[in-house]
């Protein structure tokens, strides 16, 4: 400001300075307006900031905004979303940038290294969600093919799976990236014609499912539930020999089923200690998957923004809200 | 061609032996070191002097700046539901910027942009994006251009400086942006640093290649005349470099915005969030809306520094030229003065106005034209795929077929050593010795990261990509060389598809090409092709009149004309772009893994995600760079080799 003024001619300077005194005096008399000055909501006790990462897929977003959202209306939060991967969330646990985890599936190298290890988070109970992973084929292939949704019956077709990627043999589509897979372990030992090729995202995995669905082409690919895709098009599993616990010890043998994981939410210790009405909202929250899915797909398929999507929900089950805050 | 031959004979001979190929959750030593050294940063920054007294305050400055600048200008701050300056006052302050600084034109193109922003529905992560870029640029220009200046005037800093511009450059920011998280927090700053990483290394080159570019006779008379070396840099090679280094900030600006979305994986604020999420559920036209308000940025702030750096040259020049021109020039400038006192005042009122009533505080929420946009541009792409999906599939697998695979199998599948000595060969007949040695070091690199057949794989993708580009842009820049219509048209295209974050169109590339290694080509192309294309017609246009007119005169038909004079002539021109577009290509290398591509790319992007799996990626990151510096040095050397010699 000052440089541009020095280039000036003295007239004009001194009336470029007296427009920027005008502002100043302008700035200083600000007080007039219809701009009310935010109110504190009424809560119980002050909650001060809340800061919850959200991860990247549709189920983790409905999770977060229905907590934040509870959480800023009910109880006077100022809630931070903060757009995070997993591993960059629990990294924030230790620095007090993240308060809450809400979706966590298994990750047992975090919770070692930082519930275990550092102590700076702990478990905080499950979120109702029960996550299944899987291998999945589009709906038609199990109406056209019934037995092929076991995993005894794959090679007699693995021909139909070829690919341009998968040399020859059958192609299995893995996919996103934040997943632990054993699918190159389990084609081995389960004597499978196939070849398992990463699609690299999960927006990949999904395009290649609708496309598949869509034009009637063959597919099977590692998927996962609960998942707002699944409304869209219900996705049939592929039954592979039963996960009993241990069979999964060792990566490399591996021939059974993935478990069920029991998703939960984990927070810092020091969001537990805060004494945050916030930290009991967490701790008490829990819905189930149909919950969840009906969020996501407001959000996926309705285009809602997300805020919207939660305070849609929230306003039609308020008996279950109400558990939460208790 | 001795070299292809024996190739040939040891991929025959060899297939499939020594490839070093390494399974999916395997992990070398180094890249398991990679993951302990993580780890007890991650256990000890908590005690260390230097991140607690240094590195933490530096953080919280940062974020503290950003934040208020945020509650001045686009979120809502303590105690006020809206920011201190409301909608209208931020655009009235922009445009009159614009008018002050670059003129009236500048200033209708930053209002209609800003609002279209506003109407587009991300108003706030606009204004966002603009603060980030605008800390990120001006950290880049104080410490970029002195950089580049002693550069210029020693080698040997230079020749120290350059292999870490390239490392800046080319190693893949997925690669690195965890531990860029642990150190700077989760937020503005890191945000900035990686933005900064990314985007300083042009500004630093194109200064030292513009203040060298001043001619050494110019350069002599001063220092003849007894100015010292200060002056000389001051009242001389500045002014004169002026040029280039405005250009060398545009470009700087152009890679931050760039890096808007990867930014948003770490929660920086801006556009980045809002593609980011539109991806997670396939939003193609939401994408596209939020990339679009992007592209208007840099757009917006392209021709606006230009024509402001341009401005201020002519009135330097006006200020020194004699009395006798100055009569004339003073009439439009003090004419300008009033307009820029009254705009000042203009802005002063919208500002105060907007401070006080929300309806000019917060954007209205109709003219709403972004959600019609984004179902046009769904609609649009819905449309596509169901027209055109069998042909892009026989596409894909033709060119994969053809292509792509045997390409991968002559790179991967014979053993590394052979290979080594493959690449060596072609170093030396294509490049000379000095090539040789830089592709020594590389290939021992990528050796060192345990990912040789990975990156072998990567190489074949990259290769096939980078062909297509030279191809397509060779036909492209010619045409828009030759005609200025084509030119005009093709060109606002390819700027486009140069800053749109490529995340936007991978959705509809998926839906074409499904997640295959080719749909990686697809992507990297649509990156790749614009630079080279703008390289191409520039050389092309650059040749010299004189001698076409010569050509003509003898009768050309305008085959003969392109194919034996004027592509011969701009033949620099057309091994810079090769050498770009190769670049340019191999930074889609990570995006490619997003989609199917597999190899080195997927690594980086596993590696992100998963804990574990950081070394690997991280090392992968590594072998892309090495991959990177080889192909670079070798296109150079032969690019010196070939361009001059006839």
């Amino acid at each position: 400001m000052k440089k541009s003024l020095r280039g000036l001619a003295p007239k004009t300077r001194k009336r470029a300075s007296a427009a920027i005194v005008l502002t100043a005096v302008l700035a200083l008399t600000a007080c007039a307006g219809d701009i009310p000055s935010a109110t504190q909501p009424s809560g119980k006790s002050a909650c001060g900031a809340f800061n919850v990462a959200v991860n990247p897929w549709v189920g983790y977003e409905a999770d977060a905004y229905v907590v934040g959202t509870v959480a800023k209306e009910k109880l006077g939060c100022t809630v931070n979303y903060k757009t995070l991967k997993e591993e960059v969330s629990w990294q924030g646990f230790g620095s007090g940038e993240v308060d809450t985890v809400l979706e966590n599936w298994g990750h047992p190298e975090l919770a070692d290294k930082y519930i275990k290890q550092q102590k700076t988070a702990v478990d905080a109970g499950p979120t109702g969600n029960t996550g299944v992973i899987g291998w999945y084929v589009p709906p038609w292939m199990a109406k056209q093919y019934p037995d092929i949704t076991d995993s005894k019956n794959l090679n007699k077709y693995a021909d139909l799976f070829k690919t341009s990627e998968s040399g020859g043999q059958g192609q299995l589509l893995d996919g996103d990236p934040s997943f632990v897979t054993n699918d190159a372990a389990l084609v081995k030992n389960l004597g499978l014609n196939f070849k398992v090729v990463y699609a690299g995202s999960e927006p990949a995995l999904i395009q290649a499912f609708r496309q598949a669905e869509q034009s009637k082409t063959p597919l099977i690919g590692y998927f996962y539930e609960p998942q707002w895709f699944m409304a869209e098009v219900p996705l049939v599993k592929v039954n592979l020999p039963a996960y009993t616990p241990g069979c999964d010890a060792d990566a490399a043998k591996v021939a059974c089923d993935y478990p069920k994981y029991d998703l939960n939410k984990v927070v810092s210790t020091k969001f537990a200690t805060s004494g945050s009405p916030a930290y009991s909202l967490v701790k008490e929250f829990t819905w189930t998957n149909q919950d969840q899915n009906t969020v996501a797909e407001y959000i996926a398929k309705d285009n809602m923004s997300p805020d919207t999507a939660a305070q849609k929900w929230i306003d039609a089950n308020s008996d279950k809200v109400a558990v939460w805050l208790k | 061609m001795g070299i292809v031959v024996a190739w040939l004979v040891l991929w025959a001979t060899l297939k499939g032996l020594d490839t070093l190929e390494l399974g999916g959750a395997d992990k070398t030593d180094f890249q398991l070191w990679l993951n302990s050294v993580r780890d007890t940063f991650d256990t000890a920054r908590t005690n260390s002097f230097v991140f607690q007294h240094i590195v933490q305050p530096i953080t919280d400055g940062v974020n503290g700046l950003v934040t208020s600048l945020q509650g001045i200008f686009s979120q809502a701050s303590a105690g006020r539901p809206v920011p201190e300056i409301g909608w209208l006052g931020v655009v009235a302050l922009l445009a009159w910027l614009a008018l002050a600084f670059a003129g009236v034109r500048s200033m209708l193109l930053v209002g209609a942009c800003v609002l279209l922003f506003g109407f587009f529905g991300y108003w706030a992560q606009s204004i966002d994006t603009l603060i980030v870029t605008f800390f990120a640029v001006g950290i880049c220009t104080v410490v970029g251009l002195p950089l580049g200046i002693v550069m210029a005037r020693s080698r040997r800093v230079s020749a120290a400086v350059s292999p870490v511009l390239d490392l800046m450059q080319t190693l893949p920011s997925f690669a690195y942006l965890a531990p860029l998280a642990l150190i700077f927090g989760i937020g503005p700053a890191a945000a900035i640093v990686t933005t900064i990483i990314y985007s300083l290394p042009p500004l630093v080159r194109i200064t030292e290649h513009g203040i060298r570019g001043v001619s050494p006779a110019t350069l002599e008379a001063v220092t003849s005349m007894g100015s010292t070396p200060w002056q000389a840099l001051v009242k001389v090679q500045l002014p004169m470099a002026r040029r280039t280094i405005v250009v060398g900030i545009n470009q700087c600006t152009m890679a931050a915005l760039s890096m808007a979305t990867i930014a948003a994986l770490i929660n920086g604020p801006g556009l980045g969030t809002p593609v980011l999420q539109a991806l997670q559920s396939l939003d193609v036209g939401s994408a596209f809306v939020s990339g679009l308000a992007i592209v208007l940025m840099a757009i917006m702030l392209d021709r606006t520094t230009t024509r402001a750096s341009e401005r201020s040259g002519i009135e330097a020049r006006i200020q020194r030229g004699s009395g006798a021109g100055r009569a004339g020039a003073l009439r439009g400038p003090r004419l300008r003065r009033t307009s820029v006192v009254a705009g000042a005042v203009v802005a002063a009122v919208a500002i105060y106005l907007s401070h006080n009533y929300l309806a000019l505080a917060k954007f209205p929420a109709s003219p709403d034209l972004g959600t019609p946009l984004a179902k046009a541009v769904s609609a649009a792409a819905d449309w596509t795929v169901g027209t055109f999906s069998g042909f892009t599939e026989w596409l894909k697998n033709t060119v994969t077929a053809l292509l792509v695979d045997p390409l991968q199998s002559v790179l991967a599948q014979p053993p590394w050593w052979a290979m080594a000595l493959v690449l060596l060969g072609i170093a030396f007949v294509l490049a000379g010795r000095r090539a040789v040695i830089v592709t020594i070091v590389c290939e021992a690199v990528i050796l060192g990261t345990g990912l040789w057949n990975e990156s072998m794989k990567t190489l074949a993708t990259t290769l096939v990509a980078a062909f297509v580009v030279v191809f397509v842009a060779v036909c492209l820049g010619v045409w828009m060389g030759r005609s200025k219509p084509a030119d005009s048209v093709i060109r606002p295209v390819l700027d486009a598809f140069q800053t749109i974050p490529s995340f936007v169109y991978l959705v509809p590339a998926l839906a074409l090409f499904g997640p295959t290694r080719f749909t990686a080509i697809v992507a990297a192309f649509a990156y790749g092709v614009p630079i080279a294309t703008k390289l191409v017609a520039d050389g092309i246009r650059g040749v010299s009149p004189v001698a076409v007119e010569a050509a003509e005169s003898l009768g050309t038909t305008s085959w003969q004309m392109v194919a034996k004079v004027q592509l011969p002539m701009a033949r620099a021109a057309v091994v810079l772009a090769a050498n770009q577009g190769l670049l340019y290509v191999l930074s889609m290398v990570v995006v490619g893994g997003l989609v199917g591509g597999g190899g080195l790319g997927y690594l980086v992007v596993a590696g992100f995600s998963q804990s574990q799996l950081f070394g690997k990626g991280l090392a992968a990151g590594i072998a892309i760079t090495a991959l990177g510096v080889m192909l670079d040095r070798i296109t150079q050397h032969a690019a010196a080799r070939f361009g001059s010699t006839r």
